[in-house]
């Protein structure tokens, strides 16, 4: 597949324009020791839309998502997230970057001695000056979102695995990111409380319009995120449905394969796909 | 031989990155506590976990060792007809060199493994990442006020290991001895000078600042799961220990240069 050069996509990005990149990974490789991570990855994600990375375990996944919030460095090309040069961040101008962004850990990654309360109010507590009364009402209502307003004074340690991972949801939607990052939401969930994890997801993307990037090797998941919508009724409730073409349109698959660009297409061209490694990793 | 001479060359070159790294993360505390944000309440948190969570091993290794000083050093004085001074020889053991390494040392065990084994659970299972996601620098948030309350609580520690020391040689001076409760405390008192006091309080500030940054340096470089925490703990502990002995004696000749 050819690399698209950063000019193809028309940077510098304005946010404020529709559907503007919010991330754009140019030629980007990365290296531990003699081990080649990512070679030469080029994607661009546009604002409001889902991009699902697809591949083997060890691909090279989860590096890019940690790459975007820059909590891990390339060994060259160029990233740029929100508009903002992440490759050449330090860590104090990254905490500016990333107070835009969430992200869902593979496990969760809770604080385990906090309460479920304390874990999704610890950044509007800690790092914002919101008077204590609006951060316990945000608290409350991200936690109602996610179903779990009755869990508010648990420790995580008293929650099944499903409602570790949608506290970690809440956690990272608390501050009303622009970008939220899933590094295998619903890997090692039961597929019923897995749906109910991409239910979130998709609500969370269609009703409150955040920008989705996914990492995960569980197809059904990564379907039912990009052919699903959220919208809310007549009584304000929201209802998840079979998502329209243009919707569908909005959701792509990058499949990473040995840390190579394999594949970048809608779910129709990923299911219609006549490459034998695809057509093995769907079947 | 050739390949002793690269596991050697390995060997250094890893050793020198750790010193790198362990710099790397003082300079970054040192330069944190200046700027914001500034987190206060974990600051008292802390102070409150190695501090008053320490109180009871030092309480007793404190007083147990004042104790077996003033048996131990009874027996020897006796033989020169010195009985009365064991009070002299346990304010000045005690005060100048026993009370902070050894509560220095109790810390390294305490606080320093328990540090590293905090820290170490933390980044296994991601938490340090996710801080950082949240845009929390984890130096600011984890290291700080770690070493903030070592270097307040050291020292505040290591005047209580002394006074108990000197409280647990005066009852066996007393029961043991047969050495008079006024001839004891005189004895103390003059065996002491200004500059010994100084020089034992001046030191815990030093030792306090050791255990807690390598506790978080091994902490927050911990890798390899549940197995890397265990091994992180013990290293944090030898590590702590060894290095408390050593800049003990460096600071010390220091102190002595400066002081007398």
């Amino acid at each position: 597949m050819r690399a698209k050069s950063l000019a193809e996509f028309g940077l510098p990005v304005e946010l404020a324009e529709a559907h503007a990149p919010v991330v754009l990974f140019d030629r980007v490789n990365l290296s531990f020791d003699d081990k080649v991570i990512l070679r030469d990855v080029t994607f661009s994600v546009r604002a409001g839309h889902t991009k699902i990375f697809l591949g083997a375990s060890g691909a090279g996944k989860s590096t890019i998502l940690k790459l975007m919030l820059g909590l891990l460095k390339p060994d060259s090309g160029t990233i740029w997230v929100l508009g903002h040069r992440v490759d050449l961040m330090d860590e104090a101008q990254l905490m500016r970057v990333r107070h835009h962004m969430g992200m869902v850990f593979q496990e969760g990654a809770l604080f385990d001695s906090f309460t479920v309360g304390e874990n999704v109010g610890y950044k509007l507590y800690e790092e914002t000056i919101l008077p204590l009364e609006e951060v316990r009402q945000r608290v409350d209502e991200v936690l109602g979102f996610v179903g779990l307003a009755a869990h508010v004074d648990k420790l995580p340690s008293a929650l099944s695995g499903g409602q570790r991972r949608r506290v970690a949801i809440a956690r990272a939607m608390a501050a009303r990111p622009t970008l939220l990052l899933y590094d295998e939401a619903t890997t090692g969930l039961d597929p019923m409380t897995a749906l109910t994890v991409d239910a979130e997801i998709v609500k969370l993307r269609d009703v409150e319009q955040v920008t989705s990037v996914l990492v995960t090797h569980q197809l059904r998941d990564a379907f039912y995120v990009a052919t699903h919508e959220a919208r809310r009724n007549a009584a304000g409730q929201i209802e998840i449905f079979e998502a329209s073409e243009q919707k569908i349109e909005e959701a792509d698959f990058l499949m990473i394969r040995e840390g190579q660009v394999a594949f970048e297409g809608h779910a129709s061209d990923l299911r219609a796909t006549k490459d034998p490694y695809l057509k093995e990793f769907l079947s | 031989m050739n390949g002793m001479r690269i596991w050697f060359i390995e060997w250094i070159k890893k050793a020198l990155l750790e010193v790198q790294e362990y710099v790397r993360m003082c300079v970054a505390a040192g330069a944190a506590m200046f700027s914001r944000p500034f987190y206060f309440r974990d600051v008292i948190e802390q102070i409150d976990v190695i501090g008053l969570g320490s109180l009871t091993v030092v309480l007793l290794t404190g007083f147990f060792t004042g104790a077996v000083l003033a048996l131990q050093s009874g027996m020897t004085l006796d033989q020169f007809g010195a009985r009365p001074f064991v009070g002299r020889l346990i304010s000045a053991s005690m005060i100048k060199e026993l009370g902070p390494v050894l509560t220095a040392l109790m810390l390294a065990g305490r606080v320093g493994s328990g540090i590293a084994a905090e820290l170490g659970s933390m980044v296994v299972t991601e938490q340090i990442s996710a801080l950082r996601a949240l845009g929390t620098d984890p130096i600011r948030k984890l290291v700080v006020p770690r070493v903030l309350a070592g270097f307040i609580m050291c020292p505040i520690l290591t005047v209580v290991s002394d006074t108990v020391g000197m409280l647990g040689g005066w009852i066996v001076a007393l029961t043991q001895l047969r050495v008079s409760s006024g001839v004891y405390w005189s004895a103390v008192v003059e065996g002491l000078f200004i500059q010994d006091v100084y020089m034992g309080i001046i030191k815990p500030f030093f030792l306090g600042i050791v255990i807690v940054t390598i506790g978080c340096h091994v902490g927050l470089r911990t890798s390899g799961g549940t197995q890397g925490v265990g091994r992180s703990t013990t290293n944090a502990v030898v590590a702590a220990s060894v290095l408390v002995l050593i800049v003990d004696f460096f600071v010390t000749r220091l102190l002595i240069s400066i002081l007398f």
